[in-house]
């Protein structure tokens, strides 16, 4: 099934990514287009297949509730991102420990930003 | 007694080892000929772009603290940008990462570095490993060394085009659908997937988690088999998924095949395969044959939906992988308005298209409404993929034999079409897919541009897959290379 | 019933409880999990999500998963998967969590609420593992959230009843008798200041006697088992209102103002949510064997109901006491070893209502730390029944143990716990408040009073049987207190010819 303009803005959006209104119908028949390749699944049942061969595979292996964790051998300030701070300068986005983002007003913000 | 006309740099990583720990070479001078070298072949953003970043005073240090008794002391490697180490970058050819440098260091890097190996340069790649042609690089495509108008094929084309010109003898890369045989093949050079687990993932810039790999590249078997010994094996500690086995030695002199049957899937030799390639496949198994090998033709019926299927699944994995890029914590960070146009501008700003198509197709494979239509249909054809290589291999098949691509490096901006390029992958994707070890070996020339053959063995089982490809390689001799 | 119209409609409820795990070490990483730190540091590459970093998963946090599962009457699955549930925000640094979807590790337990008469199970639906996010800092920095990463990556299991709940009243009592029970397996702190135990309330109204479930609001943010009462009543309310307008309810996230007790929707609708799960490749299927479970299964502790019942019937105690001696899991233990320890669990029940609990509350420290182990108690208990002491030399006794134990423990720095204290009998020899029972040492205190006191003596001789006790008193003065006024009755009778 073809994906639409909208499609594409429903997933751009939660991808976070914006996609600029001039590329919507290109990417929509890219899309589409490899979409329509998949369709060749459907012709061969395969129901359960993977719930079948999940129940063999092993378990994986847990680790002891302890330290060491693995070091960071460069500070976080060192790869931290880089905002405008004074005199026009890059500084890492960080200030007494914190990484800093722009500012949302409440957790319910979150909400409306997800 | 490395006593030949040929540079030490360029007998290969055995030769550079034995001489190093013997003391009659110095890490220091193997890794000031590889940079030499570099020089020479042009290796820069110019000429062949298979680096995005080398640092030589930094990389001599790193030879004098070398250790000089390991399995490769003093050889000089190149690690592909997606592969964390702590000085050089990892940006996986991206801009969302570029100059980032990694913290903490893959435990490949780290088993390498205490093997002796030097690292002398970061591998160009297709951004976040995602290309067949390392042409979606943030920094420019890299060149094929045998034909530079050509690809060098990817996602690992920088890795790749660094051991074929000599720059290295050993690199490593990394494989999500072929990224490390197909370029392997493209550049006339050896190229290794193990069994999913086999090499730990962590410090591996994940792409899709189910089917990543890393890859081992080399001009000749016998240094992918000694790279391979050095990277493979247990850590649990630090990757869920990986394998709790002991590392048998992948090295052997052995080059009888008596006993060995030999499979070829009828399913890899299609009426398009262009003749030329056909013929030097056939010429390979007769090879085999020679060294007593049984060849018999089998099946592996589902081989035509592992491109649809690898174009759902990896999508799927990556739009999740890639949701950590949002300029909080590290790498590029954008403006825009609030958080969201924050998230936006980075993301949008930072990833290429290829990477971009590639997200957004896997959310939308995810997303409420679409994830049993495609999602689950193609994990359970997957499991359908995966039946059939064991269904063959308890068949009493030991191994399979392959061409690694349906076609020789092509040109640089020959394949504009997504799903024409995805084709590429087409003989490499299914061992992904069923977790299986496989290696491209050259086999020969066609107009002067490499072929690969490819040898697909059970899982864990990298021994036989190795014994076959050294018999191969001893027996093909110079022929692998015409 | 608080808040409903009477009659009209009936509530109802289903909560998700999210209770940390105590553990050293976070779910996927080895970063402690300690509270209160400097922001971001406890993180490495894996919580930090830096390129590269993976999960691994903790051990003891799957075991104290499981454990709550089986405290609550699920079955635990020997196997189960992990999740990816996708969405952006600045605290979840991969951009999703790893949680449990289609395959939970537990399901289909259940809390009894109420007394063993009047009360009834609420279903468990579903237990499953998950990590928990960072924290966002809205106010301060001009401008900014601040984003503190030491609690990405903690261990959470998330606890779901079924809408079975159909009060306000009833959904705390759940809440308690869940939280005891988790306190007791010992699997969390379950605090809701320091955010290890959150809860979220569906909620729903119906007209009474109706089967058919309607639209129901999730309220967030409830912070304390009172607000979440205030919450349910106060949209319960708002619902039975819509209805009696002849409106309908929008399914939609709430949140609860503590402040003003006032729930008002989240400015985002359910439904725009797309979390577009899907099995976490980064970590193979969880497989625990069926010994592992049942081994867990074994060592769980007796939980409060039936430890309630089993107080009232071998020890004869009253309901009220069994119910206080119960609250804590170590508090009931302590008291159990007293009661044995001594013979006399009357006594023992007491002593620790009355005067351990009391040392507690002012020490504010655990039982685990007192200094009065409950051996020391019971000698002191024996001690006192056998009329070495008084009741009120044995409280001194007591309180100098209560006393020298915190002395102790804050010079030598050792715990008092770890220390080999005095026993009883040593410090009331001590303090010298051992009553004197020895016949010989008795009668010649008595014969010092009798000639120091004539006129007395010859009266009380002569049949004035009520100075005895003026007699015992001067006895008891002269002993300093440690005569034993029984004996000292008997001799004086003896001594009158009586």
């Amino acid at each position: 099934m073809p994906i639409s303009r909208d499609d594409v803005l429903h997933i751009a959006a939660l991808a976070r990514i914006a996609v600029p209104t001039a590329g919507l119908d290109t990417l929509a028949q890219e899309l589409s287009g490899i979409l329509r390749h998949m369709d060749a699944l459907q012709r061969v049942p395969s129901e359960g297949a993977a719930a079948a061969a999940d129940d063999a595979r092993e378990g994986m292996r847990l680790r002891a509730d302890a330290p060491p964790r693995v070091p960071l051998e460069h500070p976080r300030e060192s790869f931290a991102p880089t905002i405008e701070g004074r005199d026009r300068t890059r500084v890492p986005a960080m200030m007494d420990g914190f990484f800093l983002v722009p500012r949302l007003a409440t957790h319910e913000d979150a909400d409306e930003e997800a | 007694m490395t006593d030949t006309a040929e540079p030490l740099l360029m007998q290969g990583a055995g030769a550079i080892a034995r001489a190093v720990r013997a003391g009659s070479a110095s890490a220091r001078s193997v890794v000031e000929a590889s940079f030499a070298r570099a020089t020479q072949v042009d290796a820069g953003p110019g000429g062949l772009n298979c680096l995005v970043s080398s640092d030589r005073e930094a990389s001599l240090r790193a030879a004098d603290r070398a250790p000089e008794d390991g399995a490769l002391a003093g050889v000089p490697v190149v690690l592909k940008d997606n592969i964390a180490t702590t000085w050089l970058t990892t940006s996986c050819a991206s801009r969302i990462l570029e100059g980032y440098v990694s913290p903490y260091e893959a435990t490949a890097a780290l088993r390498l570095r205490e093997a002796g190996a030097v690292l002398v340069g970061k591998g160009n790649m297709d951004e976040f490993a995602m290309g067949s042609s390392t042409e979606h690089s943030a920094f420019g495509a890299a060149r094929n060394p045998l034909d530079r108008s050509r690809v060098p094929g990817g996602s690992s084309g920088g890795s790749a085009a660094a051991v074929a010109s000599g720059i290295v003898p050993v690199a490593l890369g990394s494989e999500t659908g072929g990224s490390v045989r197909q370029p392997a093949a493209f550049c006339g050079i050896v190229g290794v997937k193990p069994t999913y687990g086999r090499i730990s993932r962590f410090g591996l810039v994940a792409f899709a988690s189910s089917l990543d790999n890393i890859g081992v590249f080399g001009r000749r078997v016998d240094d992918a088999a000694r790279v391979m010994e050095v990277v493979s094996g247990d850590d649990t500690e630090h990757d869920a998924t990986s394998a709790p086995r002991a590392v048998a030695g992948f090295r052997t002199s052995e080059r009888d095949l008596t006993g060995m049957v030999i499979g070829k899937p009828k399913e890899y030799f299609p009426a398009s395969l262009p003749r030329a390639n056909s013929e030097r496949c056939e010429r390979a198994l007769d090879a085999l044959r020679a060294r007593g090998a049984e060849i018999r033709d089998v099946s592996l019926p589902h081989t035509d939906l592992a491109v649809p299927v690898y174009y759902i699944i990896a999508p799927a994995e990556c739009s999740a992988n890639l949701a950590r890029f949002d300029g909080v914590r590290y790498g590029l960070r954008i403006e825009g308005d609030g958080l969201r146009g924050m998230y936006e501008a980075t993301r949008s700003r930072g990833f290429g298209a290829e990477v971009t198509r590639r997200i957004l197709l896997g959310t939308y494979v995810l997303s409420a409404g679409y994830y049993d239509a495609y999602y689950r249909k193609a994990m359970d054809v997957r499991a359908l993929i995966t039946r059939d290589f064991s269904t063959v291999f308890a068949s009493g098949v030991h191994a399979l034999f392959t061409p690694t691509t349906p076609t020789p490096a092509f040109q640089h901006g020959a394949i504009s079409d997504p799903y024409e390029m995805y084709m590429s992958d087409i003989f490499t994707v299914t061992a992904n897919l069923a977790e299986v070890p496989a290696i491209s070996i050259p086999i020969g020339r066609v107009d002067g541009l490499p072929v690969g053959g490819q040898v697909i063995a059970p899982r864990f089982d990298e021994a036989t897959m190795f014994k076959v490809a050294y018999a191969l390689e001893e027996e093909l001799g110079k022929e692998a290379h015409r | 019933m608080s808040g409903s119209p009477p009659g009209r409609y009936e509530m109802v409820v289903g909560l998700e409880v999210h209770v940390q795990l105590k553990t050293r070490t976070k779910a996927f990483c080895r970063c402690s999990t300690s509270f209160g730190d400097p922001p971001n540091q406890n993180t490495c590459p894996t919580c930090l999500a830096l390129p590269g970093a993976l999960p691994v998963l903790n051990a003891h946090a799957v075991e104290l998963a499981a454990r709550a599962a089986l405290a609550l009457g699920c079955t635990v699955h020997t196997r189960s998967i992990f999740a990816r549930k996708n969405y952006f925000y600045p605290d979840l640094p991969k951009g999703y969590q790893i949680s449990q979807f289609d395959r939970p590790l537990a399901e289909w337990g259940s809390v009894s609420i109420g007394d063993t008469t009047t009360g009834r199970a609420i279903g468990v639906t579903r237990i499953h593992m998950e990590e928990d996010a960072g924290k966002s800092v809205h106010d301060r920095f001009p401008g900014f959230t601040a984003i503190d990463l030491n609690r990405s990556g903690v261990p959470l299991i998330e606890i779901v009843s079924e809408p079975e709940l159909r009060s306000s009243d009833e959904a705390t009592a759940y809440l308690r008798a869940l939280k005891e029970i988790l306190l007791y397996a010992e699997v969390s702190d379950c605090s809701m200041e320091e955010g290890s135990l959150r809860v979220d309330a569906n909620v729903s109204a119906r007209p009474a006697g109706d089967d058919a479930l309607r639209t129901r609001t999730e309220i967030k943010n409830l912070n304390s088992f009172s607000n979440v009462a205030k919450a349910l009543d106060a949209e319960f309310a708002r619902h039975c209102d819509v209805y009696d307008r002849g409106g309908t309810v929008q399914q939609q996230t709430m949140l609860f103002d503590a402040a003003g007790t006032q729930v008002r929707p989240a400015r985002s609708k359910e439904g725009s949510h797309d979390y577009r799960y899907f099995p976490e490749p980064d970590l193979p299927p969880l497989v625990l064997s069926q010994a592992y479970i049942q081994g867990l299964q074994y060592a769980l502790p007796e939980f409060p109901s039936a430890r309630r019942a089993r107080f009232t019937s071998s020890f004869g105690l009253s309901a009220v006491d069994s119910e206080v001696l119960t609250a804590s899991r170590d508090v009931g233990t302590y008291f159990e070893e007293v009661a044995r320890a001594s013979g006399d669990p009357k006594a023992a029940a007491n002593w620790v209502m009355g005067e351990v609990l009391a040392a507690l509350n002012e020490s504010g420290g655990p039982i685990a730390d007192f200094p009065v182990r409950s051996a020391r108690l019971a000698e002191l208990i024996t001690l006192s029944k056998g009329g070495a002491l008084s009741s009120t030399a044995a409280k001194k006794v007591f309180g100098a143990m209560v006393a020298e134990g915190a002395a102790g423990a804050a010079f030598a720095g050792a715990t008092p716990a770890g220390a080999t204290p005095a026993g009883a009998k040593e410090v009331a020899e001590r303090l010298g408040l051992l009553q004197v029972g020895d016949d010989a040492v008795l009668r010649g205190w008595i014969d010092e009073v009798l000639s120091e006191h004539p006129a007395e003596a010859a009266r009380y001789a002569g049949g004035e049987t009520k100075l005895q006790g003026v007699l015992v008193g001067f006895v008891m003065k002269k002993s300093g207190g440690r005569a034993d006024p029984k004996k000292v009755n008997q001799l004086l009778a003896e001594r009158a010819g009586r």
